[in-house]
């Protein structure tokens, strides 16, 4: 790739030269941490180091091969992270599986790489890849974690412990062989393959060289100035994306230290203990945070609530001006600044946010009330846009222009382009070099000047040259009326409300929109509780009333910030219903991952969509489900359909409100 | 592991004898509870007791933990006799058990109620662990690393500080199990360690026992209902019915004992 002037030097053309780098210009500074035992263990860049050399003779000695493929699988672990950068010193390149992949899943990646070596966490994975091997030309199974493994054939089996100890008494000639092989490493060598989920069709294999993972965590850590002393939690899959530039890319480049919790379940407490200056979380851990915080205060006392909500009131008004730099006046700052010593300080770190410097969402829309949240208690929670593709950043936001309804301005290096049809392109370092044994694919996302087809629909907003996404660009439809149909943005405007938990819009080719919407049974179950509304079933409490008139103020209210909104405004629900049963994987109404599948749920409840177009005001309705064990029945609902008030376009107390 | 007891894999019929019961008769009154019943334990087995309900099955693990004392026959243990003892002295010769309807101390964080069984290794007087420092420090220090490993082998971390009151029953069962680990046991005893557990507890249950002795070498003696579980995680079997036994080998040697089958079957007896 010729457009990148600003190529890492002859210093650190590589991950492991980048490790060199730190291991002499941090030595002894923290480079990774492990909650194990209770008690966090760490490890100097150095020591990161002689672990890192330790496990690349290992793999030397038992015959690793310079372009083999080596995956690895498991949770966030040091000792894993460190086996991909071992990887990358004998030229091999590491390939992250996702650890909750199912067998058959986990099959197709091994099979489709051709990975030698398989490096395991623990016996659950071993057992996966023991259970799918046949035929796979896997080699050689390393494992971290020995527990329950003692039994197990170890003809080709062995623990990374022992697999540093098999160089033994030929480490020095396998130095000589390390040293060579390492130095034959360039930016244009393959620093990592990552596989894309594969929402749609089989996941593919996304091939990027080092220096698009160099380039990127070096335009992205000085766009956010990070630094040696940032502290990040390494708590998201290693086979993301976002995670290897993270915690390996701006890691290797800043220096900064990974932490690693102690298991799955006790992140949140690890992350109090820890208390990173960097952090990257989905919306719906911000979400999750929130809404333990709302419901603690509601069982709190009555002063501490009333010192809460005041708090609140003055950090929604208050906080994010300061955050973005705007005059704020005086007395303003004094009162902010109280509440920040007695209700928001203390709120902030008992959610182990007290230390962020600059904190990341994205992969899904956030709730401007939930983003507005955040930034009011003065954390600099900002959004980006981004993909495998791209070695993650596309876009991203500077500091003091963040908003919760765009996703930045491009990323330093990153240029965008709008196709006619509004679908996003991009252009930067950090794009793939090549789907792996897959050129169809290559050639039909990437075009020979290195342009890049996201998907996604989306548009560059006047004047502030902000990027914001609108739908995945397959899903974007025409409205009868010529009008712009974006289902997903709608849904996701309607999820942001508590009660609702899953929404689906119809109206590609119609004149108007209506909506499908289920309940979340713990937030109306809640209000039903507090409001002493007695209900037997889900199915019930979703008929109630009161329950439909609440889900009606939600969908008028996002009618109404639609209309104000000259593009989309066409997409205001007319009519909607609640389904008497929540939307479930097993019924194939939902992915794995839980995004709507539009196209089942718009056959299976036709009877339900015509309805709803032929302005009826209630229909009877039978729908076959999955229990858990795999039986099947059926349930039984009359359902109230509701009109749902509309706004003429571009009318909204919302635009001016802002 | 070091804290902990090793013991390699080895061949399991050849394995030496680690407790051994001859002639046992325990009477209550003049109910007969067990009736003249014999068989051994050996090292890093997996032993099941199994009966229908009212067999003995509590009464002779009370008689291995040395709660209830036989009238009648010999209980061996490591090669030598024991006589008749208080369960804190049988705690100190390495045996460690959990009880049926779990006696945790409710109020207690799951970490303490682990801690409670290092008692045994214990050694500094109440004066030295008043002052704390020194010895006694570093006593603690030794033995709260000890627990932090098995609170890590068995995966409740994330429950360390809660207090156990709090906890759902498939948890307790699973610290009862910690706490007893923590003695380092020679040989665990487990009443009932599946009772009243979903599939899936009793699928985590199993893993854990299973890599107990796997890891730890630790030899355990358990009664439990479910035939399923008993089948798959023992090595080998005694069946009791009506205080008796009825028979002694592996699950498969069991499973073919007509004996067994008219037990289970509810075949009537003569």
């Amino acid at each position: 790739m010729s457009h990148s002037p600003d190529a890492p030097e002859g210093a650190a053309p590589s991950i492991p030269a980048l490790l060199r780098r730190n291991a002499s210009r941090y030595g002894d500074r923290p480079a990774y941490r492990e909650k194990e035992y209770g008690i966090w263990q760490e490890w100097t860049w150095r020591q990161a180091l002689g672990e890192v050399e330790g496990l690349a003779l290992g793999f030397l000695a038992l015959g690793l091969a310079e372009g083999d493929h080596v995956a690895v699988i498991g949770r966030n672990r040091p000792a894993l992270y460190w086996s991909m950068v071992a990887a990358q010193m004998c030229g091999a390149i590491p390939v992250p599986v996702y650890q909750d992949s199912s067998a058959e899943e986990m099959a197709y990646v091994l099979d489709h790489c051709g990975a030698r070596f398989v490096i395991c966490g623990d016996q659950e994975q071993v057992d996966k890849v023991l259970e799918v091997q046949e035929g796979l030309p896997v080699a050689q199974l390393l494992y971290l974690d020995p527990r329950g493994l003692r039994k197990y054939d170890h003809g080709r089996m062995c623990s990374l412990a022992e697999a540093a100890e098999t160089a033994g008494s030929q480490r020095g000639k396998l130095l000589l062989e390390l040293e060579a092989r390492e130095a034959r490493l360039g930016p244009d060598s393959t620093c990592v393959m990552l596989y894309t989920s594969g929402t749609t069709g089989r996941p593919k294999g996304v091939v990027l060289s080092n220096r698009n993972i160099i380039e990127t965590a070096r335009a992205s850590s000085e766009f956010d100035h990070l630094r040696a002393t940032d502290d990040v939690l390494a708590y998201l899959p290693m086979a993301w994306v976002g995670d290897f530039i993270f915690s390996i890319g701006q890691a290797m480049w800043t220096g900064f230290c990974v932490n690693c919790p102690e298991s799955e379940d006790t992140m949140l407490t690890d992350l109090r203990e820890i208390g990173p200056t960097y952090f990257f979380a989905p919306p719906r851990v911000f979400e999750s945070q929130l809404t333990t915080v709302m419901i603690r205060m509601e069982d709190a006392s009555r002063l501490k609530r009333r010192m809460f909500d005041r708090a609140m009131i003055l950090a929604r008004r208050v906080g994010p001006r300061l955050l973005d730099g705007e005059r704020v006046s005086g007395m303003d700052r004094l009162r902010y600044r109280i509440a920040q010593a007695l209700v928001l300080g203390p709120l902030k770190n008992t959610m182990g946010l007290s230390r962020i410097r600059v904190g990341y969402t994205a992969g899904e829309a956030i709730g401007p009330e939930i983003f507005d949240f955040y930034r009011a208690l003065g954390i600099n929670l900002k959004q980006l846009y981004g993909q495998t593709e791209a070695s993650v950043f596309i876009t991203q936001q500077k500091d003091g222009e963040v908003r919760s309804d765009t996703v930045g301005t491009p990323t330093p290096g990153v240029e965008l382009r709008m196709a006619p049809s509004g679908e996003v392109f991009y252009r930067s370092p950090g794009v793939f070099q090549t789907y792996y044994k897959n050129p169809e694919s290559t050639a039909s996302t990437k075009d020979a000047e290195g342009w890049v087809a996201t998907g996604d629909a989306g548009f560059i907003e006047d004047g502030t040259g902000h990027l914001r996404i609108i739908d995945r660009a397959k899903d974007v439809g025409k409205m009868a009326s010529g009008a712009l149909f974006a289902p997903k943005y709608v849904e996701n405007k309607l999820k942001f409300y508590p009660n609702i938990l899953e929404a689906v819009v119809f109206g590609n080719g119609r004149e108007t929109c209506v909506a499908f919407l289920n309940i979340d049974l713990t937030a109306v179950g809640n209000w039903a509780e507090r409001n002493n509304v007695a209900y037997a079933s889900y199915q019930e409490l979703s008929q109630n009333r009161q329950v439909l008139d609440i889900l009606q103020g939600h969908v008028e209210a996002v009618n109404e910030s639609l209309a104000g909104d000259e593009m989309l405004s066409g997409c205001q629900v007319h009519r909607f219903l609640v389904l008497h049963k929540e939307l479930d994987a097993d019924d194939g109404e939902l992915t794995r991952t839980r995004k709507v599948r539009r196209r089942i749920i718009e056959e299976k409840y036709a009877d339900l969509i015509d309805a709803l177009y032929a302005g009826r005001d209630s229909v009877y309705t039978e729908t076959e489900v999955t229990y858990e064990d795999g039986r099947k029945g059926s349930i039984k609902a009359t359902l109230d359909l509701r009109d749902a008030r509309v706004w003429p376009v571009g009318e909204s107390r919302r635009v001016a409100a802002e | 592991m070091s804290a902990l007891p090793a013991a390699g894999p080895e061949a399991a019929p050849s394995r030496p004898v680690l407790m051994e019961l001859k002639n046992i008769t325990l009477r209550f009154g003049g109910v007969e509870a067990i009736k003249d019943i014999s068989f051994d334990i050996r090292e890093g087995e997996i032993r099941a007791i199994i009966g229908p309900n009212g067999a003995g099955k509590s009464s002779m693990l009370n008689v291995i933990s040395g709660f209830y004392h036989p009238q009648e026959g010999e209980v061996w243990f490591r090669g030598r006799r024991r006589p008749a003892m208080k369960p804190y002295q049988v705690a100190r010769l390495g045996i460690a058990r959990t009880f049926q309807n779990i006696a945790l101390f409710d109020g207690m964080s799951v970490l303490d109620n682990v801690m409670t069984g290092r008692i045994t290794h214990m050694k500094r007087g109440i004066f030295a662990q008043g002052v704390w420092k020194g010895p006694a420090e570093r006593e603690e220090v030794a033995n709260r690393e000890a627990v932090e490993r098995i609170i890590d082998f068995l995966e409740i971390q994330r429950i360390r500080k809660t207090p156990v009151g709090r906890l759902p029953y498939g948890l307790k069962k699973r610290v009862e199990l910690a706490r007893a680990l923590a003695a380092e046991p020679k040989l665990l005893l487990l009443d009932e360690p599946m009772a009243g557990m979903n599939v899936e507890e009793k699928e985590d249950m199993s893993r854990f026992i299973l890599d107990v002795n796997d890891e730890f070498g630790t030899t355990i003696a358990l009664i439990e209902h479910d035939m399923g579980v008993v089948m798959d995680l023992s090595d080998r079997v005694v069946v009791m019915d009506y205080g008796r036994k009825i028979g002694d080998g592996t699950p498969a040697e069991v499973r073919a004992n007509p004996e067994v089958i008219d037990a289970y079957l509810g075949v009537a007896h003569d």
